[in-house]
């Protein structure tokens, strides 16, 4: 797929937000590029699926810029050329084709271009055959991948996913992540939080990791399963829990901006 | 005793026949109620969603006085559209009191806000659910509503049913401004009441198994709405 006027790269620099006086995302800066995979890792709480949202623009930073090729502002442009999937599918009470045809819809497509698509997508990831079924009905893994189908059908530049295959048993995460995959080779730059680390290994081409609101690290994904330079990084990786580290300071003094490794690094 | 079942066995009768004057006051009540439900529907589900979706100072209060406003008494609403009709009133030059049109004014006011906070409650439920996807898809708050009005559109029959019913059973309100003229704004809540006192129980009975049956026809239409719901869209 060749976009047009492209928005990216996304530019986050120094974002921040904070809500009941507690700041959960701090400072944040990174660049993500056309046609990359990215990863994001941490644990429960570390911020993850709110930095997804702030992005995709559901909410306002309260401090910093996210910056999508130089527009600042989140613009019909930049709004359309993007989509998100969230952890629990939310299914508008209509049948599966109907799911799709509304997102079509809502893009001005006319109306007997919107079935064709429609039909079309729902064959593409396998549920064709469930096209009239009352989409609420289906199973929590083919809701899952109706939703990719939903966000795949506007061909969006950007997909966001929020842990998609959280609660889904492998052979349903088998087939998100093949959804995904297809997704991303159709040019789709993919912008995942997931807590499986053999997902990100299997998908990811770049890896971010958060803990507490802040991006310890972000580098190739390659890198990143060789040996992350951060220590909660490390110790995530080997699949410590990260939650004792809690009242006590960042090992390596991780904290600090300076400490962060940037993928440019 | 023979007497309660003599009347009962009349108004069974009148029913059979299709007397003429029941078929009349029943065709009176059902054009009035329904032009009102009509009406309160037209107002009542824009504002319901209206009052989720578009944020406005003192939303809290208007919620507030809508729930409080279900439950006007009906002959205070009769008494104010008296007022505002009669001769006197600001609007007594058209001509409205003792007319249909007074008594579809009355169950309007009367059941417009049982609608409108009924559909609010509906949306606000559905846009709880709703409201990150819509977003994200590209779909704001005022462009979310007729979706949200479809999407809760099983709910929101209910509500409208719940209209009905209200203003179907009600008295007060239009016998104060209906005047309860014969052949003209005779309905059967009204005219029941005026059968009793003349002691006609026949035709009070008759009329009652009408309203009755109609009361129970909504409460399984609702019911059925409901099933028909979760199989056909999953709600």
């Amino acid at each position: 797929m060749v976009y047009s006027s492209s928005i990216l790269p996304l530019n986050v620099r120094d974002i921040s937000f904070e809500a009941r006086g507690k700041r959960l995302i701090k400072d944040l800066s990174f660049t993500i590029d056309a046609g990359s995979r990215t990863m994001i890792l941490g644990a429960n709480g570390a911020g993850k699926s709110l930095l997804l949202r702030l992005c995709h623009g559901l909410l306002d930073p309260m401090a910093g810029v996210v910056d999508w090729n130089g527009n600042a502002t989140f613009s019909k442009h930049v709004r359309e050329r993007q989509a998100m999937v969230f952890q629990r599918p939310v299914m508008l009470r209509r049948t599966s084709i109907a799911n799709i045809e509304y997102t079509l819809k809502l893009r001005g497509v006319d109306k007997a271009e919107r079935s064709e698509r429609a039909y079309e997508i729902l064959k593409r990831i396998g549920l064709g055959r469930l096209a009239n079924q009352p989409a609420r009905v289906l199973s929590f893994g083919e809701q899952q991948r109706l939703a990719m189908a939903r966000a795949w059908v506007i061909n969006p530049e950007v997909l966001f996913l929020d842990e998609p295959s959280a609660s889904l048993d492998p052979s349903a995460t088998h087939s998100i992540e093949e959804t995904i995959s297809a997704i991303a080779e159709s040019g789709t730059t993919i912008i995942m939080t997931t807590h499986d680390l053999g997902q990100a290994r299997r998908l990811g081409t770049d890896v971010m990791f958060m803990h507490r609101g802040r991006l310890l690290e972000y580098t190739s994904a390659e890198s990143f399963f060789e040996g992350p330079q951060n220590d909660l990084a490390q110790a995530f990786l080997r699949g410590d829990l990260l939650w004792w580290k809690r009242k006590e300071p960042y090992p390596g003094g991780g904290i600090d901006q300076g400490a962060l490794r940037n993928k440019e690094d | 005793m023979d007497e309660f079942w003599s009347a009962f066995s009349a108004a069974f009768g009148l029913i059979a026949h299709f007397d003429q004057n029941l078929i009349e006051i029943v065709g009176l009540s059902l054009q009035v109620s329904l032009s009102a439900v009509f009406i309160s529907a037209l107002i009542g589900l824009p504002i319901g969603a209206g009052l989720v979706l578009i944020p406005f100072r003192g939303k809290q209060v208007v919620v507030v006085v809508l729930n409080a406003l279900m439950g006007l008494p009906p002959v205070v609403v009769g008494l104010m559209v008296y007022l505002v009709l009669s001769r006197s009133g600001p609007l007594g030059v058209l001509g409205l009191l003792f007319t249909p049109t007074a008594m579809i004014i009355a169950q309007v006011l009367l059941i417009t806000p049982i609608i409108a906070a009924l559909t609010r409650q509906v949306v606000q439920e559905l846009w709880s659910e709703y409201e990150e996807q819509l977003l994200s898809l590209g779909c704001g708050p005022i462009r979310s509503i007729p979706t949200l009005l479809w999407d809760g559109r099983f709910s929101l029959i209910t509500s409208i049913l719940a209209g009905f019913g209200r203003a179907s059973a009600e008295v007060g309100a239009v016998m104060i401004v209906g005047g309860n003229i014969d052949h003209v704004t005779r309905v059967m809540t009204t005219a029941i009441a005026l059968e009793v006192s003349k002691g006609d129980l026949s035709l009070a009975l008759g009329l009652g198994i009408v309203l009755l049956s109609l009361s129970i026809g909504i409460n399984a239409a609702a019911f059925m709405l409901s099933e028909f719901a979760k199989k056909r869209i999953g709600a």
